[in-house]
């Protein structure tokens, strides 16, 4: 196998794939970090996004321009879904919100297979060849997704680290009760997280369905990659978990040189259990719950 | 229906309802009396369900198996190699809080499935097991279903008697103890990690051995028998629905939540064709928000847990 060759059937997708779970893997590290829950919804939060936007996209819009209203209907939805099931359960132990979203992850799938049933769909019909860069193979969805991840990453770092919100959310991750102390209103973090959070899950989905096929199964087949992703890159840090989703993206990818083709999947396990052995705070330094 | 097909059904619910209730007070160990979220009980089961399968089932071409081992020897097998697979997980998982189980338990039922459906020569692949023995299976249909309806509630009940035994002992109240105030439980030297693995693994062994008592019952299993989502989630509900931390009410809340999910099927297949498939899945919408409502308005379940030393009733 030539450079070249590894290059584009192993490395180019994985890092596509990898930073499709950054983006997700950066909303569940928001959740566990500042909420501090693992929030078992958002694969399927992810599929609904997907749905949506193919909706829109059934009614006659491009997929990239339904994706900003699918992340924000999404968002909405995000938001309605913690205040109708998870902000009771606040006071009580966090593992009871923890089983909460895991059924609403089961009630959002079952309002997508209503909806849209079962069959897997597409935003576009057709074969799409990919344009050659300097040797390097790329088809233009995948240079719009990388482009879009990274808009989106630049532009939630720098929301988190200049802007008062973002520094209250940061705030609320390091140490809510002080955070409370020092005025932050704990509500109305919660909600914007949430927000961000839905609009993350979307985008998620949408870029899952337009490099790949959309079906109801989707999201929950990649929850365990953006876990993985999160804690590798050590819960609550966001360039973590954009550093995490990379390496289980491509290690998913070049996991063929080693492991039958069926087994892609459980790489990312693999990666989970291995970084909760040796170094369980992640590779940057992230929190242990 | 006749007074005679509604018994068979009747035997035939009564039957699943047993082998649901040893996967409820697998989970009211590790979830009831030490806090465990375990997220991937369909995998636990299947290991099981495929370990007594292959020792005891008749030789097929094409696949391991066919030992016609002795059916006692194969349940203990399946809980054996359930325990055995949870107890690398727990080792890992349980130093830190249940999120990171839960998360596990996830990619382990997925990892399970991905076997069962690729390995082939060891578990059929999709064509499953078949040839699985059943006990009293020579006889007639309905002495053979009483007669594995009385195996499954004699295992429930010897379960039963066995859990409630060790949660009355003062390993019920260490465990009680780590699972309300972890830190108090360490200052006065219990080992939590180690505990909480013991139920863990006890847990996961009575899950196993559902899942054995699952295939001996059909006779064969192939992957589709087993929906890793659905199973996990509607044992799940009936712990949580008959009470978390209360042995009867897991036994309870596994006979409601299946006559309810069983009914609920006989009435949407008979919905015409064109939404039946919608039905289906607005069931899955239906158990889901049932969760939610139970967590709500009652979350200690209908048989609340009691506190060895209080009154039964208040």
């Amino acid at each position: 196998m030539s450079f070249l060759e590894f290059l584009n059937f192993h490395l180019v997708p994985g890092v596509v794939l990898g930073s499709i779970y950054a983006v997700g893997a950066i909303g569940i590290t928001l959740v566990f970090g500042i909420l501090r829950f693992a929030h078992f919804a958002h694969g399927d939060m992810a599929t609904l996004g997907a749905f949506v936007a193919l909706a829109l996209v059934t009614a006659g819009l491009t997929p990239w321009a339904a994706l900003p209203i699918a992340m924000a209907a999404v968002a909405v939805v995000a938001i309605v879904v913690d205040k109708l099931f998870y902000d009771y359960l606040k006071a009580r132990p966090k593992i009871m919100t923890v089983m909460a979203s895991l059924g609403v992850a089961l009630m959002l799938r079952a309002v997508v297979q209503v909806v849209f049933g079962v069959d897997p769909r597409t935003y576009a019909t057709g074969i799409v060849r990919p344009d050659e860069y300097f040797g390097i193979l790329l088809r233009d969805r995948e240079l719009y997704t990388l482009a879009a991840v990274v808009l989106l990453v630049v532009g939630l770092s720098l929301f988190l680290r200049h802007s008062r919100w973002g520094k209250a959310m940061r705030a609320m991750s390091d140490n809510p009760d002080l955070a409370r102390l020092s005025g932050v209103d704990n509500r109305k973090v919660t909600m914007l997280t949430w927000a961000i959070v839905g609009a993350l899950c979307a985008a998620s989905g949408f870029m899952l369905g337009i490099n790949n096929e959309l079906h109801s199964m989707m999201g929950w087949q990649v929850l365990l990659p953006m876990f993985a992703a999160a804690i590798l890159g050590g819960v609550g840090r966001v360039e973590g978990a954009v550093l995490g989703g990379l390496i289980v993206g491509i290690a998913e990818e070049m996991s063929i040189f080693i492991l039958p083709a069926q087994y892609k999947a459980a790489t990312a396990f693999v990666l989970l259990l291995l970084i909760l052995l040796v170094r369980p705070r992640g590779l940057l330094n992230g929190k242990v719950l | 229906m006749d007074l005679l097909g509604l018994a068979n059904y009747a035997v035939f619910m009564a039957i699943l309802i047993g082998i649901y209730a040893l996967l409820a007070l697998g989970l009211n160990i590790q979830w009831g009396f030490t806090g465990l979220f375990n997220a991937g009980i369909a995998g636990f089961f299947a290991v099981g369900a495929y370990t007594s399968a292959i020792l005891t089932s008749l030789p097929a071409s094409g696949r391991l198996g066919g030992y016609e081992l002795p059916l006692l020897l194969g349940w203990a097998a399946s809980m054996v190699a359930a325990a055995a697979i949870a107890w690398p997980i727990g080792k890992i998982c349980l130093r830190f809080r249940s999120d990171y189980l839960a998360i596990a338990t996830i990619g382990i039922a997925e990892i399970i499935r991905l076997v069962i459906r690729t390995e082939g020569w060891l578990t059929g692949g999709v064509r499953g097991v078949t040839g699985i023995p059943r006990p009293f299976g020579e006889l007639d249909y309905m002495p053979s279903q009483i007669a594995y309806l009385a195996i499954v509630a004699t295992l429930v009940l010897v379960a039963y008697l066995l859990v409630e035994r060790q949660v009355k002992a003062p390993w019920g109240r260490m465990m009680r103890a780590i699972r309300d105030n972890e830190l108090a439980a360490a200052a006065m030297g219990k080992q939590v990690e180690a505990r909480r693995l013991q139920a863990f693994v006890f847990g996961s062994a009575l899950m196993g051995l559902a899942g054995a008592l699952f295939v001996h019952f059909n006779r064969s299993v192939t992957p589709e028998a087993i929906d890793p989502m659905i199973a996990t989630f509607l044992i799940w509900i009936m712990l949580i629905l008959g009470g978390s931390g209360n042995n009867r009410g897991a036994i309870l809340g596994a006979a409601v939540i299946w006559i309810i999910w069983s009914v609920s099927e006989l009435l949407t297949d008979r919905l015409p064709t064109e939404i039946a498939v919608q039905a289906k899945y607005a069931r899955v919408f239906i158990i889901g928000l049932t969760l939610q409502l139970v967590l709500r308005f009652r979350p200690e379940g209908i048989l609340p847990e009691r506190q060895p030393g209080s009154p039964p009733h208040r």
